[in-house]
């Protein structure tokens, strides 16, 4: 069992014990523990169930690599699920709650499934549940989430705060280890702007727990003098806490800060989008398990990270720790652990040669060490009993059975090169090393085609101190372009080269291959991926997929080259010809929190208010969005509900006078000598045959013939046109106008502006309109001065207006467009001068209502961009003398004349219900599918108040052909629902009212 | 993210205040083309693997339109001109030719 020693650990203030909880039961660390720390001091080495198989698990590591030790934190709204415990800073009150279990940790049902782990083999789920699909759907599925799945998410609104900073750097350092540092300080030297970001709340990365000195200080010293160094000069920024996530092009470069950690005040995560002119990867690197059946049993860990445990927190994984090893650098942690007192039985080494220096020394101080050993398998199920040792290359019968309550192991080191790969720089099989370096002929580069990143240090490959600190030294000088120099002073240790093995021992059988873990979070076994190659997955990435290596939180960190090297011996390859999978963001995971940023709530995209927004708000109006618009949908009364103010709002225009807040419409302003040239070519009919002073209806499409927007085109004088635009259309149509003219007709003499904003546009509509506008007083709107499609300027009640005699409902109609400053006294006005009229505000709904009952299409409801002109009835608006207009030559392909296409009719259901929008006319063919052959949808559907009946439109296969016939469209529930075709115009089919 | 230079106003930015628009040098077809040229014309995209001529707006900036010239697999940008081009200026062939030896005829 672990337990926390009487003396020592470098992090953590004894003086400040710390009390939180652990599923519920109260416990206590020290401030500077970690939460892993803090369990394994407390003798809590059963820390989470594993995904798959639900088996026990414990820590496996001391850091961000955490594969086991995921749990939820805190509860409420602000609960952070899958948290690794191994990087979760101890706080007073802390909740944490261990994930994946029922009814609780100790006693798990789920299990039993580990017994079944024979019957669960790679691709398990894919062979099981391909049929029948209902059974997956109803039966499987449920069951499986139930019994597997991470944390749970927490459920209301987050609380926190979080934010995102931009920052600019010549050189930013990912990793504050001593490579890093000593990278930093010769960027710094040379007047670059820096950036530092260290993962840790502390400096120094592995140094300071190795212990030896460096620079002729001890570590701790050197790390503080380096910091205080940097942290003096005005170039240089240094976060902790900082993680660097993902590497982009050309030097994008993300890093979440936890700046609500360790006391600290400030939004909960900050996110930090660097432009960085060089990056230097200095992240260290991860060690790697080895291959041994048991080796996810609770107490079994990494031997750094056992080391890790001792220095910084005098934490002991056990009384009797085993050692097992393919490196050196385990028996740093023998020796660590003998040091403090813990008893290593016996260091098994898998080289047959044994190790060097290092193990020398372990051997001078007594241990155990048994060369060309390894541990056949571990004894003990929800905690470490003991091991039993056999020769590294044989079959794991017969074998010394060896006492202990845990193991540490070691499989050499991995660099960590997750920054360098994301955007695409190379790697190398380093085969004395048994590791994936960085290839520096191969850098990820930049904008200008040069390396954009440099890895130092450890994650360069090189691990030994000196090593790392020479190579962190000439690699900055280089790129620097800075004369040689000398890297700080530090000692060297020879180190015989590691052994990699796919599995432990070498000949082992099914049995323990088949317990012998590769991936801890995701249960992926030696076998599985034996399995896998033998099914003919030999692309490393499709064996990935298949048994799901590498693919859980911690991204394969500690499992990725074990699997590679397990899918190498399978295939009978070398290991780099399987190469590696792709590195992608983020190197751990993130919070969406700050992903997202400020960008939440009102925050979260702008809301556009037209003039009249606040009028609308005070009179209590139902909101519609339309695009970044707030348009008022309708205008209930108290109590009244919001489909009768539809109808009322509706009956007020057909009967007496309507207003509408039209300002959201589009308003281009195209001027220029080729304006009508221009507008020719924009839109499907003839725009510079039109008189100064009309108007006339206009419909766009693109160049596949389908219709993209439609509005009104007002001639302002002989060079100048204002077209009107869908409200959602405007900023598009702007675009679409603006890259003709700059990319195909650039000789073209057109000015085009996008005034949308700069007026207010009001629609007074109905039979009393014109007598409205009379008493407003200042223009002629008769008859006569001002028939339908003109528009004229003057002043209306003194306020300078442009009215357009123009009708989007079918009654009697003025748009008048004034400065948007002047719209809410014109609407008030009108409010006003009309009170004895019944002068009525309408919203978007009645619009609706209104152009439906006169058949006037809108686009996005009656097309979806598949539709022509002429299936919307509107071949007429067609100029049949113009040569060319985008669109033309789409329009005469097969497919778009094709006479049996869906075209545009009205639809009246048989009992004057309202159909469904969306609702299609089915057949009774069958296509080859067997499914029912379509004829038809609806496209707009709506309660007419003024024929007191369902109405809709629709498209409908040779629809204008088969006036009278019935359609039936299949509903919710099995009903059918029957529909005659009609003609659009469901009111006032000649028009009359128009003119008033 | 790309970062990018607009040759109208200088100006050089992140991605996100450009908007793509495909392949350059399209010639339009209109009326009178044949159906296999207009099918190309719409659908019928190069995606080199390698150097790209590509159009751009400077949307959220001075909002016109340019050319990039940029290499799809190391998003190597050789250089940005205006779109009132048919195609690159020779400085910019030359600079291309330069980095990838044998472009445009199978040079990557």
């Amino acid at each position: 069992m672990s337990f926390r020693l009487g003396h020592g650990g470098r992090l953590i203030d004894r003086a400040r014990p710390l009390g939180f909880s652990f599923d519920g039961r109260r416990m206590t660390g020290f401030a500077g523990d970690t939460l892993a720390a803090a369990l394994l001091g407390a003798g809590e080495t059963l820390m989470g169930r594993s995904f798959k198989y639900h088996r026990p698990r414990g820590a496996v590591a001391a850091g961000v690599e955490e594969p086991n030790a995921l749990m939820g934190i805190g509860s409420g709204p602000q609960a952070e699920p899958n948290a690794r415990a191994t990087v979760v800073e101890l706080a007073e009150g802390l909740e944490a709650t261990s994930q994946n279990r029922w009814p609780n940790l100790a006693l798990d049902i789920g299990q039993l499934t580990g017994l079944g782990a024979r019957l669960m083999p790679a691709g398990f789920y894919y062979k099981t549940f391909i049929h029948p699909r209902a059974a997956w759907k109803h039966v499987f599925e449920p069951v499986i989430r139930r019994a597997a799945g991470l944390g749970r998410a927490p459920r209301g609104p987050d609380p926190d705060r979080y934010e995102q900073l931009y920052a600019f750097a010549d050189v930013v350092v990912a990793g504050g280890g001593v490579a890093g540092l000593h990278a930093a300080r010769l960027a710094a030297e040379a007047g670059r702007r820096v950036i530092v970001f260290e993962q840790a709340a502390h400096w120094g990365g592995r140094a300071p727990v190795e212990g030896e000195p460096v620079g002729g200080l001890p570590a701790d010293a050197w790390v503080a003098a380096q910091l205080a160094d940097l942290a003096a000069r005005p170039n240089v920024t240094l976060r902790a806490r900082a993680t660097v996530f993902g590497l982009h092009d050309h030097g994008y470069l993300l890093a979440e800060e936890r700046c609500g950690e360790g006391g600290g005040t400030g939004p909960r995560r900050r996110l930090w989008r660097v432009r960085a002119g060089l990056t230097v990867v200095a992240c260290g690197a991860f060690e790697r398990p080895l291959p041994f059946a048991g080796n996810d049993r609770p107490g079994v860990m990494l031997a750094a990270a056992v080391r890790d445990y001792l220095v910084n927190w005098a934490v002991a994984p056990g009384r009797a720790v085993a050692v097992v090893t393919g490196c050196d650098d385990a028996y740093r942690t023998a020796m660590a652990l003998a040091g403090a007192g813990v008893r290593v039985p016996v260091v098994a080494d898998l080289r047959p040669g044994g190790g060097g220096a290092l193990a020398a020394r372990a051997r001078a101080m007594g241990l155990r060490v048994a060369d060309g050993a390894c541990i056949a398998r571990v004894l003990g199920g929800r905690s470490v009993t003991g091991v039993v040792l056999a020769p590294a290359d044989g079959d794991g019968s017969g074998g010394e059975e060896i006492a202990c309550d845990a193991v540490a192991m070691s499989g050499g080191w991995s660099p960590a090169v997750h920054l360098w790969s994301q955007p695409g720089g190379g790697l190398a099989w380093d085969a004395d090393r048994g590791l994936f370096r960085p290839d520096p002929a191969r850098a990820p580069t930049g904008a200008d085609g040069r390396p954009m990143a440099v890895a130092v240090g450890a994650a360069a490959g090189e691990l030994a101190l000196d090593a790392a600190l020479a190579d962190a030294d000439r690699a900055l000088r280089a790129v620097l372009g800075l004369p040689a120099g000398a890297p700080p002073v530090t000692a060297a240790t020879a180190e015989a080269p590691p052994r990699t093995a796919a599995m432990l021992p070498a000949r082992a059988g099914h049995r323990l291959r088949a317990k012998a873990f590769l991936d801890f979070q995701n249960d992926v076994k030696v076998s599985d991926i034996e399995l896998a190659a033998r099914e003919g997955y030999v692309s490393v990435e499709h064996a990935k997929r298949y048994t799901t290596l590498g693919m859980a939180t911690d991204q394969g960190k500690l499992s990725n080259v074990a699997g590679i090297a397990v899918l190498a011996e399978a295939r009978g390859t070398p290991v780099p010809e399987v190469g590696t999978t792709t590195f992608r963001p983020p190197f751990v995971p993130v919070t969406i929190g700050g992903l997202a940023g400020e960008a939440s709530g009102p925050l979260f995209q702008p809301v556009r208010m037209t003039p009249l927004h606040g009028w609308h708000a005070a009179r209590g109006a139902v909101w519609e969005p339309v695009g970044l618009w707030r348009r008022a949908y309708a205008y209930p009364a108290t109590g009244e509900r919001t489909a009768d103010a539809v109808a009322r709002e509706v009956l007020a225009v057909r009967g007496r006078v309507g207003l509408l807040d039209a300002s959201t419409l589009g308003k281009i302003l195209v001027r220029g000598p080729d304006a009508g040239r221009f507008l020719d070519m924009l839109y499907v009919g003839m725009m510079s045959t039109l008189p100064v002073g009309r108007c006339r209806y206009g419909v766009m499409c693109n160049e596949q013939g389908f219709v993209t927007d439609d509005g009104v085109v007002a001639r302002l004088g002989s060079e100048t046109f204002l077209c009107h635009t869908t409200t959602g259309g405007a900023d598009r149509i702007h675009g679409w106008m603006e890259e003709w003219l700059q990319t195909e007709w650039w000789d073209w003499k057109v000015w085009t502006l996008n005034l949308t904003e700069q007026f207010a546009q009001i629609a007074v509509a109905g039979p009393k309109a014109r007598v409205l506008l009379e008493r407003l007083g200042g223009m002629d709107v008769s008859r006569e001065a001002q028939p339908f499609m003109r528009w004229a300027e003057g002043r209306l009640s003194g306020i300078a207006a442009r009215v357009f005699r123009i009708s989007f409902s079918g009654e009697l109609s003025f748009e008048i467009a004034v400065a948007a400053s002047d719209g809410p006294a014109l609407w008030e006005r009108l409010m006003a001068e009309g009170a004895d009229l019944g002068v009525t505000p309408y919203g978007t709904e009645a619009m609706h209502v209104l152009r439906a009952e006169k058949g006037y299409i809108i686009v996005g409801d009656e097309t979806d961009g598949t539709v022509t002109p002429r299936d919307l009835g509107l071949e007429r608006m067609i100029a049949s003398g113009k040569a060319d207009f985008i669109g033309r030559r789409g329009m005469e392909r097969a497919h778009l004349v094709d006479p049996g296409r869906w075209r545009l009719v009205g639809l009246a259901a048989e009992d004057g219900a309202v159909l469904p929008e969306g609702a299609y006319a089915a057949t009774d063919a069958r296509n080859a599918n067997g499914q029912r052959v379509t004829e038809g949808r609806v496209t707009s559907s709506y309660f007419s108040p003024t024929l007191k009946c369902g109405i809709a439109l629709g498209l409908v296969r040779r629809g204008p052909e088969r006036m009278g016939e019935v359609l039936a469209f299949p509903a919710a529930g099995g009903r059918v629902l029957k529909a005659r075709i009609v003609e659009p115009v469901f009111h006032d089919k000649d028009g009359a009212r128009l003119n008033g | 993210m790309l970062m990018l230079t607009c040759p109208h106003c200088g100006v050089t930015a992140e991605e996100t205040e450009f908007a793509p628009g495909g392949q350059a040098h399209l010639k339009r077809q209109g009326p009178g083309s044949s159906d296999d040229d207009f099918e190309a014309y719409l659908f019928a995209r190069a995606n080199p693997r390698g150097v790209h001529l590509e159009r751009w707006r400077h949307a959220f900036g001075c909002g016109k339109w340019f050319h990039a010239a940029r290499c799809t697999v190391t998003l190597e940008v050789f250089g940005t001109y205006p779109a009132r081009t048919a195609g690159p200026p020779a400085e910019l062939r030359a600079a291309i030719a330069a980095r990838r030896p044998g472009w445009p005829e199978g040079g990557r």
